[in-house]
C-alpha cells in the first residue's frame, strides 16, 4: 500500500513544514525555574522526567534549569543533588554522558521566595543564559513548593518584572493544590491572574497527563459503538474509584490536612467524571475540550449542607491487615495528631443536571489502606426490561457493565452475559476484556514528562483553566466546610477492607459497590 | 524480571498441526493462571537464511518491549525437504500483585525451496488474523518478498544494508508502491530531523527556511542513503527540486533548485560528506547555512548533538544538545513500532533522494 505524498508546504509565522511526520517536536529553547527544587516532588517526579526527556533528546534545543530552594547551597552541590535523585527515582538507568550534559546546565539560587535577592539573582541568571544564547529564551517557572507560596512567589515574579517577557514566552505551572476551599481557590486565581494572563497559567493535575484518562476521550469519541448508549436512557448509574492500598507513608503533615476529598476528590476524581460526562469538543484544542469540562462541572449543583449527610461519607482507617502485614490505624500513624478526624475514606454521590445525564447518579470514592490498588470508572447499564433465562444454574446475572481501568491493569472490560456450556439454558456474566499492554508496544510516558514538555511548548489541553478549578472547588466546598465544622460523623473501616459499610447509604436502590 | 517458556516442536509438521500447538500452548497458559494473556499488536514475518537465523534471532532480542506479539521466522535452506517447526511461547515474568504479564508467540519454521511455491499457504495461517502484519527479509531475497507481501500491510527494510546504495534508493520507492515502507535507514536520521525542524522554532526562525543556501550532511561511508534521505527530505519538505549529484573524491555534491527567496537566493548547494572516522552506521552530522550568513551544525558527541552557530555578525556559539543514542538494537525495535504508525514524509523524502541519484 502506497502512502500518499505530504503536500509541501512553505514555512510561514503558522507552521514548520518540517515538522510534518514526526512524532515529536522538542518545544523552544527554555529555561525552566523550578521553586521547591529540593522537594519531594522535583526529587521524585520532576528532575527524573527532565532526564528521561534528555535521554530522549526531546528537551529544548537550548534548555536550562534553575532550582530555586530555602537552603543555601553552590550550584555544584545542588547539581550533585540532582544526580542523586535522578539516579535513584529515573524510570530508567541513566546514561553518564546524558546525565552530565543535563546537570551542566542547572543552577541554584538559595533563599526564601519573598525575598527580593532571590527576584534578583533569577534575573541576573536568566539574563546571562540569553546572552550566551544570542537570543530570548522562554521562561517557565514551576510552583512545587508548599501551597501557601503559591501566591507570593507569583506576587514577586510579577513585582520583579519576571511574568512577562516582550520576546519569548513566558509560563507559570502550578502544582496542587489550586487552594484548599473554594476562597483561597477564588484568591489564588485572582492573585495569579492580577500578575499572568491566563493563557500563560498551567495549573497541574497529573492525573491529566496519565496516557489512559486521555485515551477515555478516544474511547468515547472514537468509537462509534458506545455513543448511542452514552446517556441517562442506557446508562443506570457510574461509579469512579480511586483506592490505594498503602497509608499515608511519611506525608502526615501533608495529609492530615488535606484528607480525602481534597486530595483526590476535588481534583483528580471530578476530572475523570468530566471525562465521562462531557460532550464531545468541537475541536481538541484547549479551550474547546475545556470548555466542555467546565459545562459538566457547571452542571453538578453544590450541595446544602443538609444534603451532604445523604449524599457524603467519610471515614478514617483503624488497624488492620495490609499485603501481609499488620500495619496501624491512622491515628497511630506517624505524625498524625491522636485526636484527628480527617477522613482517609470520601464517597460522594454526584447528579450531573444536564439532558444527557439527569437522573443518573455518579458515585465518587477514594480511600488510603484499601483492599487493593484501584484506579478505574464503571458504568452500568440499565437492565434489560426481562429477562427469559431465570432457570435454576444461571448465576449472578448482573446488568452489563463497562469498566475503564486506570490502573493496574489498564484497559477497558466489558462484562456479557452468556449461555454456560451444557444441556440447560443457564447464563452467567463473563468477561471481554481490553488491556493496553497487549495492544500496543510503546510504554506510557511519566506524567510528568508529558506535562512538563506541554507547558514547555504551550499546549494548555491537559491543564486545569481557572473557572474549571472553581467550579470544582464549588462543588466540594460545602462538603469540606461541614466536615471541618464537624468532628461527629467520622465512620471507620479497618486497614486493608473494602471501605466502611456507612457508604452502602449512599446507594440507590439496585446499585452496589464494586469490590476493589 | 523472570521468563518462562512454552515450547512445542515437531519435524515433518503441517501448518495446521503448527497452528494446533499454538492455540494448545495459550490455552495452557491461561489455564495455569489468567494474568497470562497473549499480545495481540502486530505479526512479524521473517524470511531468513536459515544459518543466520542465531543472528537474527540475537539482534530481535535487542529490541526488548518492541518485540512483535507474534513473530514467525521462516528459516530458509535451499535443500531441505522436510518442514520442520519450533513454537515457543514467552512470558516475560511470573503473575504478581494483580497485575498481567505478556505471552509473546515466536514460530520458527524451516523450510526449503520445495517449499516455496506453498509459501503463502504455510505462512497464513500462522498470523493472527486482524493484526497488522510486518514483512522483513533481512538476507534479500526480493522474490519472495513479493510473494509474501500479499500477507503484510508494512515491510521493514534497511537500505543502509544493500550492498550497492544507488539501488538501495531505487528499491526503496518501489517497495513504497506495494506497502507501507518502514526503512531503518531513515530512521537513523530521526532526532536530526526532529532537531532540524526544532531549530525553526519559534516561529520568529521561520522566515529562515527560506533562506537555507546550503546543506553538508556528513555520513558513515556505508550510511550514503541515510545522508541522502535526510538531504531529500530538506528538498521534499521545502520544495526544493534537486537535481543529480555528482561524485567528487569522498562527496556528492549537487544543487536543489528552490523558491526565489526575498534576498535573491535561487539554489541550495548539497554536500554529502564520508565521514570514514565514524564508528557506527549512520550520521555524523550536518551543516545547515543561510544567506543571511547565519551557520547551524549539529554533530554527534558524548551524550547528546554538539551544536555549533554562528550568527551574521559571525559569533559562534556552540553548546551540547542532550540525547542517548539508541544504539542498532534500539532502532530495530524503532523500526517495528513504526510499523503501526504512518509518516506521510518517507516517501516525498526517498523520491527526492531518488532525483538526486548520481
Amino acid at each position: 500500500m502506497a502512502v500518499a505524498a505530504a503536500r509541501p508546504t512553505t514555512g510561514t509565522e503558522a507552521e514548520n513544514p518540517l515538522s510534518e511526520g514526526l512524532e515529536r517536536l522538542p518545544p523552544p529553547p527554555t529555561t525552566l525555574v523550578i521553586f521547591g527544587a529540593t522537594g519531594d516532588l522535583a526529587r521524585r517526579k520532576l528532575l527524573p522526567a527532565l532526564y528521561n526527556l534528555a535521554h530522549d533528546g526531546a528537551l529544548p534545543e537550548r534548555f536550562h534549569l534553575i532550582g530555586v530552594a530555602r537552603k543555601e547551597k553552590a550550584h555544584e552541590d545542588y547539581r550533585a543533588e540532582c544526580e542523586e535523585a535522578i539516579r535513584r527515582y529515573s524510570r530508567r538507568k541513566p546514561d553518564d554522558d546524558v546525565l552530565k550534559v543535563l546537570l551542566e546546565n542547572v543552577k541554584y539560587v538559595p533563599g526564601t521566595f519573598d525575598q527580593d535577592s532571590v527576584y534578583a539573582e533569577l534575573h541576573k541568571l536568566l539574563d546571562e543564559f540569553e546572552q550566551r544564547a544570542g537570543e530570548p529564551l522562554n521562561r517557565a517557572f514551576y510552583l512545587a513548593t508548599d501551597p501557601s507560596f503559591f501566591g507570593p512567589i507569583v506576587d514577586e515574579l510579577g513585582r520583579s518584572k519576571l511574568a512577562h517577557h516582550i520576546h519569548a514566552e513566558v509560563r507559570a505551572i502550578i502544582e496542587k493544590p489550586f487552594g484548599t476551599s473554594l476562597e483561597e481557590a477564588i484568591e489564588l486565581n485572582r492573585r495569579v491572574l492580577s500578575v499572568f494572563d491566563e493563557t500563560q497559567v498551567y495549573r497541574i493535575d497529573h492525573y491529566l497527563g496519565k496516557e489512559t484518562v486521555q485515551n477515555m476521550m478516544a474511547f468515547r469519541f472514537a468509537n462509534g459503538m458506545f455513543e448511542p448508549l452514552w446517556n441517562r436512557n442506557f446508562i443506570d448509574y457510574v461509579q469512579i474509584t480511586a483506592a490505594e492500598d498503602i497509608g499515608i507513608e511519611r506525608r502526615a503533615s501533608y495529609y492530615d490536612k488535606s484528607g480525602a476529598l481534597r486530595d483526590l476528590i476535588q481534583n483528580h476524581m471530578l476530572q475523570l467524571l468530566c471525562h465521562v460526562a462531557m460532550e464531545p469538543p468541537v475541536s481538541f484544542t484547549a479551550e474547546e475540550v475545556r470548555n466542555e469540562k467546565v459545562k459538566v462541572l457547571q452542571a453538578i449543583p453544590a450541595p446544602t449542607p443538609e444534603e451532604i449527610a445523604e449524599m457524603a461519607v467519610r471515614a478514617q482507617y483503624t488497624k488492620g491487615h495490609a499485603g501481609g502485614e499488620d500495619v496501624p490505624g491512622y491515628i497511630e500513624e506517624e505524625g498524625v495528631p491522636h485526636d484527628s478526624v480527617t477522613e482517609t475514606y470520601a464517597a460522594l454521590r454526584l447528579e450531573v443536571d444536564n439532558w444527557r445525564w439527569a437522573g443518573v447518579p455518579f458515585y465518587l470514592r477514594t480511600g488510603k489502606r484499601l483492599a487493593r490498588k484501584l484506579t478505574e470508572v464503571a458504568v452500568t447499564l440499565k437492565p434489560v426490561p426481562h429477562l427469559a433465562f431465570s432457570q435454576a444454574g444461571s448465576l449472578g446475572v448482573q446488568p452489563n457493565q463497562l469498566v475503564l481501568t486506570i490502573q493496574p491493569n489498564e484497559g477497558v472490560s466489558l462484562s456479557l452475559v452468556a449461555k454456560i456450556p451444557g444441556t440447560r439454558m443457564a447464563i452467567r456474566p463473563v468477561n471481554m476484556e481490553f488491556l493496553y499492554g497487549t495492544s500496543f508496544l510503546s510504554q506510557s510516558p511519566e506524567a510528568y514528562e508529558r506535562l512538563i514538555t506541554d507547558a514547555m511548548r504551550g499546549d494548555a489541553t491537559l491543564f486545569t483553566r481557572n473557572d474549571e478549578v472553581e467550579a470544582q472547588w464549588r462543588i466540594c466546598d460545602p462538603i469540606v466546610k461541614l466536615w471541618a465544622s464537624e468532628r461527629d460523623g467520622l465512620a471507620q473501616y479497618e486497614a486493608g477492607s473494602q471501605g466502611p459499610a456507612e457508604a452502602e447509604r449512599l446507594l440507590r436502590e439496585g446499585h452496589r459497590w464494586r469490590a476493589i | 524480571m523472570a521468563r518462562s517458556d512454552a515450547v512445542w516442536s515437531e519435524q515433518g509438521t503441517t501448518p495446521d498441526a503448527i497452528e494446533v500447538a499454538l492455540r494448545d500452548l495459550l490455552i495452557e497458559r491461561h489455564a495455569e493462571n489468567e494474568r497470562y494473556v497473549p499480545a495481540r499488536v502486530l505479526n512479524m514475518i521473517a524470511f531468513v537464511d536459515r544459518e543466520w537465523t542465531g543472528e537474527i534471532a540475537n539482534r530481535l532480542r535487542g529490541v526488548g518491549r518492541y518485540s512483535p506479539s507474534r513473530l514467525l521466522v521462516l528459516a530458509y535452506e535451499p535443500r531441505r525437504e522436510r518442514l520442520d517447526a519450533r513454537v515457543t511461547i514467552v512470558s516475560e515474568g511470573e503473575p504478581e500483585s494483580g497485575e498481567f504479564v505478556l505471552l509473546r508467540e515466536t514460530v520458527v519454521v524451516e523450510l526449503g525451496e520445495r517449499h516455496l511455491d506453498d509459501l503463502l499457504t504455510i505462512a497464513d495461517p500462522l498470523v493472527v488474523t486482524d493484526l497488522p502484519t510486518l514483512l522483513w527479509s533481512p538476507h534479500g531475497h526480493y522474490d519472495i518478498v513479493e510473494v509474501l507481501l500479499a500477507l503484510c500491510q508494512a515491510i521493514l527494510i534497511d537500505s543502509i544494508d544493500e550492498p550497492i546504495w544507488r539501488e538501495a534508493i531505487d528499491r526503496a520507492c518501489g517497495l513504497s508502491k506495494q506497502a507501507y515502507v518502514v526503512d531503518l535507514a531513515w530512521l537513523r536520521t530521526t532526532p536530526w530531523r526532529e532537531r532540524v525542524a526544532a531549530s525553526f522554532d519559534p516561529s520568529r526562525r521561520r522566515p529562515e527556511l527560506q533562506a537555507i543556501e546550503s546543506v553538508t550532511v556528513r555520513h558513515h561511508p556505508a550510511s550514503t542513503v541515510s545522508a541522502m534521505m535526510l538531504a531529500g527530505w530538506l528538498a521534499s519538505r521545502l520544495d526544493w527540486q534537486p537535481s543529480s549529484l555528482a561524485t567528487r573524491g569522498e562527496e556528492l555534491l549537487g544543487k536543489a533548485h528552490a523558491a526565489q527567496s526575498s534576498d535573491g537566493r535561487q539554489d541550495v548547494a548539497l554536500r554529502l560528506q564520508s565521514a570514514p572516522a565514524l564508528q557506527v552506521r549512520g550520521l555524523e552530522g550536518l551543516t545547515l547555512a543561510t544567506t543571511s550568513g547565519k551557520e547551524l551544525s549539529l554533530d554527534r558527541g558524548p551524550g547528546g548533538l554538539r551544536a555549533r552557530s554562528r550568527d551574521r555578525g559571525g559569533i559562534e556559539r556552540s553548546w551540547t544538545i542532550p540525547g542517548a543514542s539508541r544504539g542498532e538494537g534500539g532502532i530495530l525495535g524503532e523500526g517495528i513500532r513504526q510499523a503501526l504508525l504512518r509518516d506521510p514524509t518517507y516517501v516525498p523524502a526517498v523520491r527526492a533522494a531518488q532525483a538526486m541519484l548520481p
